[in-house]
């Protein structure tokens, strides 16, 4: 019975990125694309793996989509389509793919038991991640302390990107583009955000994505959840409120310079946790010497550790946000300075 | 007795929840409009899910399990109209006009 659900969603996941591959229309695309997330979650789920299956449903198709739209307001809506023989591009392809399939007939069985992965770090932490912490979430346990050098890179990787889009977008926007915008663009937005349905769920809807984003984050020691997954859901608690309300309202909220702020500040959390335990006589990222209890330790480090996680994730995706918002703005302001 | 009985209460409503979600597949395919699909859409949204939800809280029994299947049925219940609505909305303030039966191109909803 389990293997017929797999079956179907591997079925689904191929026809998704087939109809993605063969879309032109970058809407549908963007769309496509947060079905194929939404469908790579539910196969997280059947292989029993709640944490992945939360991070993909909130970043794929979550967060990754209304980035997505959200560019697409700057962007043409239909891919152009690329010119010229691409017999060579098809070649390299083939052959890449052949030399995978040969490559993939000497990987492990899948699920075997005796894989490299069930026999190497692995059955150290199934049979210790308990008794060393005290932490139910086996995956928090080694994402945030067994691991907790690849997390802090992780973490970095995040701001990096919030950077790079802060740099690329803090340029001001010189030429006109070509026209992209419907006739009556602008009308259309305020009338939507009149909208008093859409007001009032907002309302009632946002407190409750904001506090689900607290409960994952404080609660993933316990189930699925964490810093990525928390920061990505409070982030588009926030975007839900700037796409009803206005990008000005929801600025005034958590202004710009705050974003910035916390972006660095979280990792920062991160990196004097792990300096604490230096400083209190351990190793870098060692929450042991934090306090008494090693339990108590290793749980105050593992939370201190996911907060400052996601307090990063959260301001970045803001930012990414805010940033992209703000650019069809800046650019419809240059248009109208042409027009005079 | 109570326990065979609640197997087939929940089994019927897994099944007309699937059975929605199909005809409302049919009806995204085969109906002719933008809004004529939503209308199809939106049912898959709410009856289907609502029959669904219904029958895995069942399945789930009294427990924090059916609790939380339970709020995600209360916020379907409101974020899938919602969602619905507002598509609905946009398409009309971008002036997608409805086809009528008649092969008349003027609602009266187009602006107001």
């Amino acid at each position: 019975m389990e293997y017929l659900v797999d079956i179907a969603l591997l079925l689904l996941l191929v026809t998704v990125a087939m109809a993605i591959l063969r879309v032109r229309d970058l809407y549908a695309g963007a769309m496509l694309f947060a079905i194929y997330s939404l469908l790579s979650a539910g196969l997280f789920a059947a292989l029993d793996a709640g944490d992945v299956a939360l991070t993909e449903a909130a970043v794929g198709a979550g967060i990754a989509t209304l980035l997505f739209l959200a560019v697409l307001t700057l962007a043409n809506r239909r891919e152009r389509p690329a010119r010229g023989n691409n017999r060579l591009a098809l070649g390299v392809v083939v052959a890449t793919g052949a030399c995978l399939i040969y490559a993939a007939g000497d990987l492990p069985d899948f699920g075997a038991p005796d894989n490299p992965v069930q026999v190497h770090v692995a059955p150290y932490y199934i049979e210790n991640a308990y008794t060393d912490m005290g932490v139910p979430n086996m995956v928090a346990a080694v994402l945030a302390s067994y691991r907790s050098i690849d997390t802090l890179g992780e973490a970095f990787v995040i701001l990096t990107a919030g950077l790079a889009v802060v740099a690329l977008l803090s340029v001001p926007p010189r030429r006109r583009r070509r026209a992209f915008s419907g006739p009556c663009r602008r009308t259309g937005e305020r009338r939507m955000r009149e909208n008093g349905i859409l007001r009032v769920i907002a309302r009632f809807v946002i407190p409750m994505i904001m506090l689900f984003g607290l409960y994952i984050q404080f609660h993933g020691e316990y189930s699925p959840g964490g810093g990525f997954q928390a920061g990505v859901v409070f982030a588009a608690g926030w975007i839900l409120f700037a796409l009803v309300y206005g990008l000005d309202a929801a600025l005034k909220v958590i202004p710009e310079r705050v974003q910035y702020v916390l972006a660095c500040l979280g990792v920062l959390l991160y990196c004097f946790i792990g300096l604490l335990g230096v400083l209190l006589g351990g190793r870098f990222l060692d929450f042991y010497p934090l306090l008494e209890s090693p339990h108590a330790a290793q749980q105050t480090g593992i939370v201190l550790v996911e907060f400052g996680v996601g307090v990063t994730v959260a301001a970045c995706a803001m930012l990414f946000f805010t940033f992209f918002a703000r650019r069809k703005r800046e650019i419809e302001a240059v248009e109208a300075r042409e027009d005079d | 007795m109570v326990e065979s009985v609640l197997q087939v209460l929940s089994w019927v409503f897994l099944l007309t929840g699937g059975v929605f979600g199909i005809i409302g597949g049919i009806g995204l395919l085969r109906f002719p409009d933008f809004y004529t699909r939503l209308h199809a859409a939106g049912i898959t949204d709410t009856l289907c899910a609502l029959l669904i939800m219904a029958g895995l809280i069942i399945q789930a029994g009294l427990g924090l399990a059916s609790l939380k299947l339970a709020l995600i049925l209360l916020f379907l219940l409101f974020t899938a109209p919602t969602a619905t609505h507002a598509l609905a909305h946009a398409a009309m303030v971008d002036g997608v006009e409805p086809e009528l039966a008649d092969g008349s191109d003027d609602p009266q909803s187009g602006e107001h």
